[in-house]
């Protein structure tokens, strides 16, 4: 059963005839947005209708009532076509009526794989700073209908350096798209200068133009919420007036900047939820976010400082070559989570011995969840009496819906989760060749070392495969001469991709047991149809940022 | 065997026949780790003469000779095996190619024949023939254990006196006024009088004096593994367009071959001290091991014994160095097999043992010599450009004019943009870029390797419409990669001392050029040059491209060590514009403002003038080609100027630009030889119709004057002669390269040399060598022109014969059209 707002609500023509309206009504947010502003009409139509399809969904799958009603949707679907990330969505549905098993060739598996591929690079010496990041590639490939992983990339305009993140919502995507939208902003202007601040307050208070506070990189795929712009904004603008009514005079430290990023962020979903909106429908987005939950896990780099912010099981890894030419990993951040012995031992200090045995059961928090920190997930932060008045004064989907109205077993003393990072700094070297940040859809089927190797043989296109060595062992010339055609045709897989991301994702879902991009298990892995598709592999986003050795090098040199 | 070995040899393993008659030379023998501890002890072992070039081939067959004797004079089992070897071919193009391979053997006595797939079905029945169009098959080609092969020669050497220091290194050589006169090692110092570095790469780079012959080394793979079958008295197979090789080894198989990307491998700052097998790498493997299987598919179900990877030497031009260094007397190089080494050693060895005891080898190796290469081909990024490329062209096809890719554009002439985007397509000599041909707008040729062919050319018809307009109107073509020395002196030591170095009469009046041949002892050319007398004591010698070493060092050794005698390298100075046809005494008039007409300025004379604003261009009246026409020395920063004067003032008068395609076009039907082509050490005057050329009768002394003056006496035993292929079908038939065999009245007499198509006679024209060997003993006799001109002639291309009649030079004009009867007279003198 639908329990949001359907698309029969918000009735197309309406929408476009009021966007105009929109963006004359709140010229400040725009300002703040400067990409929104400057997309023209069609591609915010199609967002839009895309978004509303999206939150339609988010419920209907993941609160588990049964099939969603098919007819609307797909007459919505053919009406408005949202580019090609929606076309295998569409397309996946069509595996599912048809009962035979359908063979995807390579360049339909290739079609696929890139759906969601972006890369950026860094425009070369422009004057001003030299930047340490060449680049990066970004993908995603969904297993969830839609999508519940998010991506973030932006570059910090009034201060130095460069953003990225990945976020892997749960209990639908809310949560998720609201993170990716915001945290950055939330980041940027921790980092600010007290007189920046001052003076980005004072153009608003006078309504003159923005300083622009980040330069987004984003996938067509990717949107902003338009609806909620403006209440994230004055949510953001109560954060800085307290920051300069606060203002210490130190310069910002950027680890602290972050963890305050988040917790303020983390904090504000909570209020913004518990505040409600005369808006029924921002009402009911604001709940949907602060019911759902999300990890980040977000990279600062400036220069030689690299600083990991991470909350929850998504991962951060550094790409390392050795003097041999071979690759490394090495972990950028920890996992929130029970195989995390430290994490577990911090959820038990937080809470009364007598809670011990039922704090974490079967790996997951409270039995439920398995990220031990998270952004929204205000189930396991808020106290059962809020919980309770909140839901029952939330409008009727909320009320009717079996999750919401759901308190975890043995709660006692909330909350339970906090979306805090830990941040990670790491200086530089020029052997540091890429960061990759990935959500557990990755890390679940490969393990580092060999992202490292992938990726770091997909860069330098140089393939130090395990050799050979017959030694001792009987191998006929036949035999050696399978295994060597086939180990050509997983070199030659890498000239398919442009993109590294992507890349990683072949290899993650298509490796066969000797580490082979196999084709035909791509092919199925591919096609499986949508209902099915969570259990065998679970969302996964990917981005690989490469770092320019030589500037390293010369930072280095510098600080020497 | 004289192959590379890691470390220093001091001198190579001779065979034991010359290794008494090299006894007097003070020699020892001597090795940073042991004795073939090289590429070596992996060498495929197969013996095979199957080879393009004749001096190779020589070697490869006197190599096959001593080692079938070497076990029994010297008690070492050398694993000789006669087993013959079977050569593939996948295209009707490579056959061509054995074809050529199989009529050189063939007249050398070596037994040879081309057979079908079938038959290579019944000599090895493991081979799938479902994809060769047939195979050469040499019956006396032979396996050896190469590493054992090294072992007797170095038993048979040290009885005869040799003495060989194994883990000793070298660390420098000593070298006294430009002669090497001994060694320091890490066991003390040696003296003598020669020394032979056979060390490969890494005794070349480590210790060479300032010209540091060019190597490289490269992996080449084998694969070894048991094979039950009676495979052990079986050929051994090469595979040509598979890339591979395989023979019997030890009961089983070895197989190898060249990669089509070899890996390059680098030993800069390492002592590499002993050739470590390097990494088994079954991934680079792979593309020979598909290509084995598919040549005899029965092997799968074989076991692997093991991959062995080794470093091999290459050259930059496929071929392998020996002879003197040009800077150090007593300095010889043997190296750069290209892994061919066991093939071509004991020949090798042969031929380096006599230059050290004889001053010279029995055979021209000027194909091989060490001279053949400059400096600049010594440069560390161009070897390893070129070495990338050459290994893989061991294996393809060998055609006609085919030009290398990599280390090009380093000597250009400064009209070399000009002339490339006029359509220019060049080919490379002596790292010089040279115009083939200009290719009209709006024409397409085909791409480089569709282009390769043993039939008629697709640039037919462009040189052929640049011959025309030399013969109708005038063409310009850049010669400047012309090697170009000075030579002056304060009082008459330049003149004396060339009247001795040279055949031809010097002391002619300033302002003439002389055609003049630079012999050796044995009256054959060393270079042949013109040399133009620009004062009384100043002399400027224009000689072949590939001279710059040779010429140079020849000279540096013989001139007298006088400060007052000078001599300069000015090729880099000059730019040379070659104005060929019936118009270039037009064009160069209106430039020039002064008198051209033969009255003025007549055949083989030289004139300083100005040309357009530039001043001091050396205009000579020669064309190289026998056609009317001059050769413009400018320059360099005049080089442009002078070049758009004469394409301006050309206009109306037809002018175009030309490459040596059509030069050479020319010059063959026109019966000029070319050093390096034709002529060479081995080559006298006399041979050659030049008697003209040379001063016998002016009672100076010169070297080679006696052997001219003997051969003067009692004739030649071989004589340079025109042939013109009668019916040849230029379209439909195989074309004339060069090293076709002659035979007259069916019997071999010699090989050609040279051959063009003539666009006047629309007959192909071949240039070679008539040889006289005595029907019975094989001896050979005095060639007399009677010999030559009563003979009925053949040329084999590949195995096809086509009749052809014989001209001598000098002859009476071919060419039938309308000339005046000065022109006549002079086209008598203006010889080259």
């Amino acid at each position: 059963m639908c329990v949001c707002p359907g698309p029969r609500r918000i009735a197309i023509p309406v929408r476009s005839s009021r966007l105009p309206l929109l963006s004359d009504a709140m010229p400040a947010p725009t300002h703040l947005f400067p990409l929104i502003r400057n997309c023209e009409i069609s591609r915010i139509c199609s967002t839009v209708c895309y978004c509303h399809h999206k939150h339609l969904c988010c419920f209907s799958s993941h609160f588990a009532h049964g099939h969603f009603r098919y007819a609307p949707q797909k007459r919505f679907a053919a009406l408005y076509r949202p580019k090609e990330n929606f076309n295998h969505f569409i397309h996946a549905r069509d595996y599912a009526s048809t009962p035979q098993r359908f063979y995807l060739t390579p360049p339909q598996v290739n079609s696929i794989l890139k759906a969601n591929e972006y890369s950026f690079k860094v425009p070369e010496f422009d004057g001003k700073n030299v930047s340490s990041v060449l680049g990066f590639d970004s993908n995603q490939l969904p297993a969830n209908a839609p999508i519940e992983d998010r991506r973030s990339a932006a570059t910090c305009l009034q201060t130095r350096g460069m953003l990225l993140g990945v976020f892997d919502g749960h209990a639908g995507c809310a949560c998720a798209q609201a993170v990716s939208e915001r945290l950055f902003y939330y980041i940027a202007v921790s980092l600010l200068p007290h007189e920046t601040l001052l003076e980005i307050e004072n153009a608003v208070e006078s309504g003159r133009a923005l300083l622009p506070i980040l330069q987004w990189h984003k996938h067509p795929n990717d949107y902003f919420s338009k609806e909620a712009s403006k209440l994230y904004f004055n949510s953001l603008r109560t954060y800085w007036q307290e920051l300069i009514d606060l203002n210490s005079g130190e310069t910002t430290d950027v680890k602290e900047a972050l963890i305050n990023a988040f917790k303020r962020l983390d904090n504000d979903i909570s209020l913004e939820a518990q505040v409600g909106d005369p808006n029924s429908f921002l009402n009911y987005l604001v709940l949907r976010v602060a019911f759902s939950g999300a990890t980040a896990c977000v990279a600062h780099v400036d220069g030689v400082d690299l600083h990991v912010a991470n909350t929850g099981d998504s991962r951060a890894m550094l790409g390392v070559q050795e003097e041999d030419g071979s690759w490394s990993a090495v972990n950028l951040s920890y996992d929130h989570n029970a195989q995390n012995e430290r994490e577990v031992e911090r959820v038990k200090t937080e809470h009364p011995k007598s809670e011990e045995k039922s704090l974490v059961k079967q790996d997951r928090l409270l039995g439920l969840l398995m990220p031990f920190r998270a952004f929204g997930d205000v189930k396991f932060k808020w106290s059962i009496e809020l919980q309770k008045r909140v839901v029952e004064s939330g409008p009727d989907q909320l009320n009717d819906n079996e999750y919401t109205k759901f308190i975890p077993p043995n709660y006692h003393t909330p909350p339970y989760l906090t979306a805090e990072p830990e941040v990670i700094h790491h200086k530089l070297r020029p052997q540091d060749k890429f960061l990759v940040l990935a959500t557990d859809g990755l890390w679940e089927t490969m393990h580092r070392q060999d992202v490292a190797r992938i990726v770091g043989e997909y860069l330098t296109g140089v393939h130090h495969q395990q050799p050979i060595a017959v030694g001792g062992y009987k191998v006929t010339l036949g035999q050696m001469h399978g295994l060597l055609t086939e180990r050509r045709a997983r070199i030659s897989s890498v000239f398919e991709d442009q993109n590294a991301a992507t890349h990683l994702i072949r290899h993650a879902v298509g490796n066969n047991e000797f580490g082979t991009v196999d084709h035909e298990r791509l092919s199925k892995m591919l096609s499986l149809p949508e209902e099915l598709a969570r259990m065998y592999r679970d969302d996964i986003t990917i981005i690989v940022v490469q770092f320019n050795s030589h500037v390293i090098g010369a930072c280095q040199n510098e600080e020497l | 065997g004289s192959r590379q070995l890691p470390g220093v040899g001091i001198l190579p393993l001779r065979s034991p026949s010359s290794v008494h008659a090299c006894a007097q030379v003070k020699r020892a023998l001597r090795y940073q780790e042991r004795l073939a501890a090289g590429t070596t002890r992996f060498c495929a072992g197969i013996v095979s003469t199957a080879r393009h070039v004749s001096i190779e081939l020589k070697m490869a067959d006197y190599s096959n000779k001593l080692y079938q004797q070497l076990e029994q004079e010297t008690g070492v089992q050398t694993g000789y095996m006669k087993t013959g070897s079977i050569s593939l071919a996948q295209t009707q193009d490579r056959l061509i190619s054995l074809k050529r391979i199989a009529s050189s053997l063939n007249v050398m006595g070596i037994p040879c024949e081309i057979i079908t797939p079938k038959q290579v079905a019944q000599l090895h029945p493991l081979i799938n023939i479902h994809d060769l169009v047939g195979a050469m098959y040499v019956p006396e080609d032979a396996l050896v254990s190469s590493a054992n092969v090294s072992l007797a020669l170095a038993t048979a050497a040290s009885r005869n006196g040799v003495q060989i220091h194994e883990r000793t290194s070298v660390s420098h050589v000593l070298i006294q006024k430009g002669r090497v006169t001994g060694v320091e090692t890490d066991r003390g110092k040696i003296q003598c009088q020669y020394f032979v570095n056979c060390a490969g790469q890494v005794g070349l780079l480590k210790l060479s004096p300032s010209l540091v012959p060019v190597k490289d080394r490269w992996r080449s793979l084998s694969l070894l593994n048991s094979l039950p079958t009676s495979f052990l008295s079986s050929a051994a197979i090469v595979d040509l367009d598979g890339r591979i090789y395989i023979r019997n080894w030890q009961g089983g198989i070895l197989s190898g071959g060249f990669e089509k990307n070899p890996k390059p491998l680098f030993t800069e700052g390492r002592n590499q001290l002993e050739i470590q097998n390097l990494q088994e790498d079954w991934d680079h493997f792979e593309p020979l091991l598909s290509a084995l299987l598919r040549r005899m598919p029965d092997l799968e179900a074989l076991q692997i014994m093991q991959l062995v990877n080794c470093p091999e030497s290459f050259t930059p031009d496929m071929r392998c160095i020996m002879g003197e260094s040009p800077t150090v007397r007593g300095y010889f190089v043997l190296a750069g097999m290209n892994s061919a080494g066991i093939s071509y050693g004991g020949g090798a060895g042969k031929y380096l043992a006599e230059w050290m005891v004889n001053g010279y080898p029995s055979e021209n190796v000027w194909p091989l010599d060490l001279k053949r290469f400059g400096t600049l081909q010594s440069s560390r990024t161009f070897l390893r450009h070129r070495v990338m490329e050459v290994m893989p062209l061991m294996c393809d096809l060998k055609v006609p004019r085919w030009d290398f890719q990599t280390g090009r554009q380093l000597r250009t002439s400064p009209l070399y943009d000009r002339l490339d985007a006029q359509g220019a397509r060049w080919m490379e000599k002596h790292g010089f870029e040279r115009v083939k041909y200009f290719v009209p707008p709006g024409k397409d040729l085909l791409d480089l390797d569709q282009s390769k062919t043993f039939y008629k050319p697709d640039w037919f018809d462009i040189v052929g419409s640049e011959v025309k307009c030399c013969k109708e109107a005038v063409c310009v073509i850049d010669m400047s990669s012309f090697t170009k020395f000075e030579i002056s002196s304060t009082g008459d030591q330049a003149l004396e001392s060339l009247q001795y170095l040279f055949s031809n009469d010097l002391d002619v009046p300033v302002g003439h050029v002389v055609h003049t041949g630079m012999l050796n002892e044995k009256g054959g050319y060393e270079n042949d040059c013109s040399i133009a007398r620009l004062s009384k004591r100043s002399f400027f010698m224009i000689s072949p491209t590939d001279q710059q070493v040779h010429c140079w060092a020849w000279l540096k050794n013989r001139l007298p060590n006088d400060s007052n005698l000078t001599m300069e390298d000015v090729t880099w100075k000059y730019t040379a514009l070659n104005l060929i046809g019936p118009r270039a005494v037009d064009v160069l008039s209106e430039l020039s403002y002064a008198p051209i007409t033969p009255e003025h300025f007549p055949s083989l004379f030289c004139k300083e003038m100005s040309v357009g604003y530039a001043n001091g261009i050396r205009v000579m009246s020669i064309t190289h080609t026998g056609e009317p026409g001059f050769m413009l020395y400018i320059p360099i920063e005049y080089a442009l100027h002078v070049y758009n004067e004469v394409m301006n003032m050309g206009q109306k008068y037809g002018i175009r630009n030309a490459g040596y395609y059509a030069l050479r076009s020319l010059r063959i039907e026109k019966f000029f030889a070319f050093w390096g082509q034709d002529l060479d050490a081995f080559t006298t005057p006399m041979e050659c119709g030049r008697e003209f050329q040379v001063k016998l009768d002016k009672g100076m002394q010169f070297v080679g004057q006696e052997a001219l003056l003997e051969q003067k006496q009692n004739g030649v035993y071989k004589r340079f002669t025109m042939f013109i292929l009668e019916d040849h079908d230029t379209d439909m038939d195989l074309w004339p390269w060069w090293g076709e065999p002659i035979f007259r009245n069916g019997r071999y007499v010699g090989k050609t040399t040279s051959s063009a198509y003539s666009y006047t006679l629309e007959r192909h024209v071949c240039l070679g060598f008539v040889h006289h060997f005595d029907e019975k003993t094989g001896e050979e006799l005095v060639v007399t022109t009677d010999f030559i001109n009563q003979g009925e002639y053949e040329i084999d291309i590949a195995g096809q014969r086509f009749q052809a009649k014989a001209k001598l030079y000098p002859f009476s004009s071919l060419f039938t059209h309308r000339r005046r009867k000065d022109e006549v007279e002079l086209s008598g003198y203006q010889r080259e």
